[in-house]
């Protein structure tokens, strides 16, 4: 049976899914096309005689709105219409077949735009070309004597015009040019422009299809549960107790660690699960508990062996011991789930002869890998059809023994029946891939002056990349990079201040908690570390924190750039309105520059924050209008976990099992974020999905000291008795 | 069996009557744009409107609706025209991901039928949906433009 995926994957006018079949031969006449039909002129743009222009993208969109802004680095360099622009997701399957035409899939790091703008440009300029080169053929005319602009060729001097649909067939037949050369930015029509969301509509109405609303023929519907304790397997289950309930279909285990019931409903599913007598092998992770795990970071904090990310000057621990005043504080930071809204979910189907998986992923390709490893086919048989995402955040990145993974195994249990696994809360936020947890000891020595001249941070905690691409630390000698996000050495993390003698180095402390890509991951504990600190030392050398900070970031003058913008906006040095107090941080973040500022005040313990201010310097904006959701997102995000967020462990599994013990920032506590979007250009593209998440947090944090004389250094805030109002 | 009015149309349903509410929507009636969040009313996706007032169709057996009137997002336009919030929504670009959004514009347009003038202390009392994208001042603003008789599209 051949499905017409259009029926459960185009849902919406803009976003579509899957390509046709069919691919360039290199002489022959053999011309890719679109889903509709349309040719394809280049690979990254396909024209319906109707002037419709189908963009790829193969990039994720999960609410940062990529989607949009990759079109209109296309659109740029086209010349095309923009209200005739709808969106193509490529399969990986066909990025395989093709030799990978469309570049990385992966959806994560704020990459998407920063990582392809020049190569989706460089795509909108090679398809202007060749359809102008169609036109001119048409005409027998010079290609350089016609013009384009908004899906229109003209030839001026014999007055003749047509659309780009009209010579879309011929233009696809055209060699491909390497290299055109692409716009000056001063010259962009459409890039920087706050230009509406190509996804809106859907989203209004009811209609978008996230991989929770898959409907396909012959569909059956499962919910799953997998050992609680992470490394657990399952000992056994009774399916004979729940059997004969109404709707089941089928209990079966899933790899050694999870069980599941399949039905024809979810609810029938869920209830006959939720009935289902588990026994599990908790095994020796059952033994763990959350102080267990903070006892082994602490010991870290003082270890002798640690992975150095930063270092500078001579011998730190002894210019710190010959400082005249020595700062000494430890700060902690807790393992969090994302809580997507959609909880994860996957619909998957196998035959010996082809298996395919439809729903949200932010790695089409990791997603694809897993299919591959499940199923056992090789990559001519596999394929992923991505929906909507109802949130990403990092948890749905690419991790081993995932939900793809499961929905494979439990497919090919039940061949040729499509079956759609939904995790609920309650299992997504038992097993999420959780912000990895650390603790930090920061040590600082200040001259006679006041001046900072020794600086040692230690991290001891937890490692993403040991568990998900140990690779990777593996070539670092031991040493996971990531870890630094925001303080490392060089590059888009580097540490903001120069300090002479520096040392930031990380104990790694492994745990058994599943650790993964968190919005920012990284950033987000290392800002509150250095940027609390920061306020401390400044205190202690009797000085101004933003006066104390200018003269480190000497050497940093786009760091400086949207620090002083956010303290000059929320009048800093100037007096706060009566029971206010401010506070503001800055960090260099995905090769953007970030600050934000905050003001709040506190009575009995209830935090009411007024303002935020949040700036980013990514050196383009291509959308300010999403950014500006983005930066106001982020801080959402970002406050939700200062204030609420923590998963602790309980005989070695995750306590919090949904909103009620894992809260979230509700409309009446978020005030409007003041953004200052503020590209200063250059050669290196900043991220802004995840850049400004780390600001928040430091800033009401600093804002928080001030207002209460209290130095806090443990999140969330429930933990301290304080509440947000 | 149990029979249901749902956007103006009579079904049957051959459930559990414990099966919330939600689930009978999504499943058996196929209405995908009602949202499955929680499971506890904590989070507001599953926001549909019973005789005209918001409930977290997610904490409301099925058969306790037998008989009322139900509205989902499906059925907020009418005779072809977007509700006014949902004009709102598409003219300020509020939803990021999206998923709440459906939850986050039925109680939207349930507070704007009960105060057509909300404050922000009334939306702050009455919209209590969680978003994870947080967009928060988008609806903010939105449900400001719906009051006042500024969305179109």
């Amino acid at each position: 049976m051949e499905m017409n995926r259009r029926t459960f994957l185009v849902t919406s006018a803009a976003v579509t899914g899957g390509l046709a079949l069919g691919f360039r031969l290199p002489f022959g006449p053999a011309v890719a096309r679109a889903q509709d039909g349309s040719p394809e002129v280049g690979v990254w743009v396909a024209i319906a005689p109707d002037d419709t222009v189908n963009i790829r993208v193969v990039r994720s969109e999960m609410g940062q709105g990529t989607i949009t802004g990759l079109a209109q680095l296309v659109a740029e360099e086209l010349e095309c219409d923009w209200s005739k622009v709808r969106i193509e997701y490529p399969t990986p399957g066909e990025s395989v077949k093709r030799k990978r035409p469309w570049g990385e899939f992966s959806t994560g790091g704020s990459r998407g735009i920063r990582e392809s703008h020049e190569y989706v440009r460089k795509g909108g300029a090679a398809a202007r070309v060749m359809l102008v080169q169609a036109a001119a053929d048409q005409w027998k005319v010079p290609a350089s004597e016609c013009t384009a602009a908004n899906s229109v060729i003209t030839h001026a001097k014999s007055k003749r015009r047509t659309t780009y649909g009209k010579v879309a067939e011929a233009a696809a037949r055209l060699p491909v040019p390497q290299d055109v050369p692409l716009k000056d930015p001063k010259s962009w029509k459409l890039v920087g422009k706050p230009v509406k969301r190509l996804d809106t509509h859907d989203k209004v109405n009811g209609k978008m299809t996230y991989g929770i609303d898959l409907k396909m023929p012959g569909m059956l519907n499962a919910a799953i549960k997998a050992c609680p304790v992470f490394g657990g397997t399952v000992k056994s289950f009774d399916a004979n107790a729940v059997s004969s309930m109404k709707g089941v279909r089928k209990v079966v285990q899933v790899g050694d660690n999870a069980v599941a019931v399949v039905a024809d409903s979810w609810w029938q599913a869920k209830t006959a699960l939720d009935k289902l007598p588990i026994t599990w092998d908790e095994g020796a992770n059952a033994k763990v508990s959350q102080e267990s795990i903070n006892e082994m970071l602490k010991a870290g904090l003082d270890a002798d062996q640690a992975f150095v990310g930063n270092k500078m000057g001579g011998d730190v621990k002894q210019a710190l011991s010959g400082a005249a005043k020595r700062v000494e504080a430890v700060y902690a930071y807790p393992f969090q789930n994302h809580a997507c809204m959609e909880p994860m979910n996957i619909t998957a189907r196998y035959t010996p002869d082809k298996c395919e998986v439809w729903g949200p992923t932010q790695n089409g390709e990791g997603a694809f890998a897993a299919v591959l490893a499940a199923s056992g086919l090789p990559a001519d048989k596999v394929d992923v059809y991505k929906t909507m995402l109802g949130g990403g955040f990092g948890r749905r990145g690419a991790y081993p023994d995932d939900y793809v993974t499961q929905a494979v195994l439990m497919a090919k249990q039940m061949p040729g029946t499509p079956i759609k696994m939904l995790w609920s809360r309650e299992e997504d936020m038992l097993h999420g891939r959780y912000h990895p947890i650390m603790q930090c000891k920061l040590v600082g020595g200040l001259d006679a002056n006041g001046e900072l001249t020794a600086l040692h941070m230690r991290l001891s905690g937890q490692s993403i990349l040991a568990a998900v691409r140990p690779e990777v630390v593996q070539a670092q000698k031991g040493r996971d990079p990531l870890s630094f996000q925001g303080v490392f050495e060089s590059g888009e993390h580097q540490f903001s201040y120069t300090v002479p003698n520096l040392l930031i180095d990380h104990a790694m402390r492994n745990t058994h908690v599943p650790p993964g890509f968190w919005r920012g991951v990284n950033i987000n504990q290392n800002a509150v570390f250095i940027e609390s600190f920061m306020d401390e030392l400044a205190e202690a050398a009797g000085k101004d924190p933003l006066e104390f900070r200018r003269k480190l970031l000497a050497n940093n003058p786009r760091g400086l750039g949207v620090l002083n913008a956010v303290c000059e906006k929320i009048g800093w040095g100037k007096p706060a309105p009566q029971g206010r107090y401010r506070g503001f941080a800055v960090l260099k973040a995905f090769n953007s520059y970030v600050a934000g500022a905050a003001e709040i005040s506190v009575k009995d313990n209830k935090v009411k924050v007024h303002r935020l201010i949040g700036a980013t310097d990514p050196g383009y904006a291509v959308n300010p209008a999403q950014i500006d959701r983005q930066v106001a997102g982020s801080f959402v995000y970002g406050l939700s976990a200062l204030f609420f967020q923590e998963c602790t462990v309980k005989d070695g599994h995750i306590e919090q099992t949904n909103f009620h013990e894992y809260n979230s920032m509700r409309i009446a506590q978020m005030p409007k974020v003041e953004s200052i979007i503020m590209p200063t250009g250059g050669s290196v593209w900043g991220g802004v999905g995840e850049p400004t998440i780390c600001v928040a947090a430091p800033a009401v944090l600093n804002a928080l000291y001030r207002a209460t004389g209290k130095r806090i250094r443990t999140v969330p805030l429930k933990n301290h008795g304080i509440e947000l109002v | 069996m149990i029979r249901l009015t749902i956007n103006g149309k009579a079904h049957q349903v051959d459930v559990d009557p414990n099966t919330p509410l939600l689930w009978v929507i999504r499943e058996q009636v196929g209405l995908t744009g009602t949202k499955y969040g929680c499971g506890i009313a904590q989070c507001g996706a599953c926001t549909v409107h019973i005789d005209g007032a918001p409930m977290r169709s997610c904490s409301f057996p099925v058969s306790a609706a037998a008989g009322k009137k139900i509205t989902t997002i499906e059925g907020l336009a009418q005779g072809g025209k977007l509700h006014k919030v949902q004009q709102a929504w598409l003219q300020h670009d509020v939803p990021q991901c999206g998923y709440c959004q459906s939850g986050m514009i039925m109680a939207a347009a349930a507070l704007l039928k009960d105060k057509p003038n909300p404050t922000d202390a009334d939306i702050d009392a009455a919209i209590t949906n969680i978003c994870r994208c947080g967009t928060f001042q988008q609806v903010r603003e939105a449900i400001h433009m719906a009051a006042n008789g500024n969305a179109k599209v």
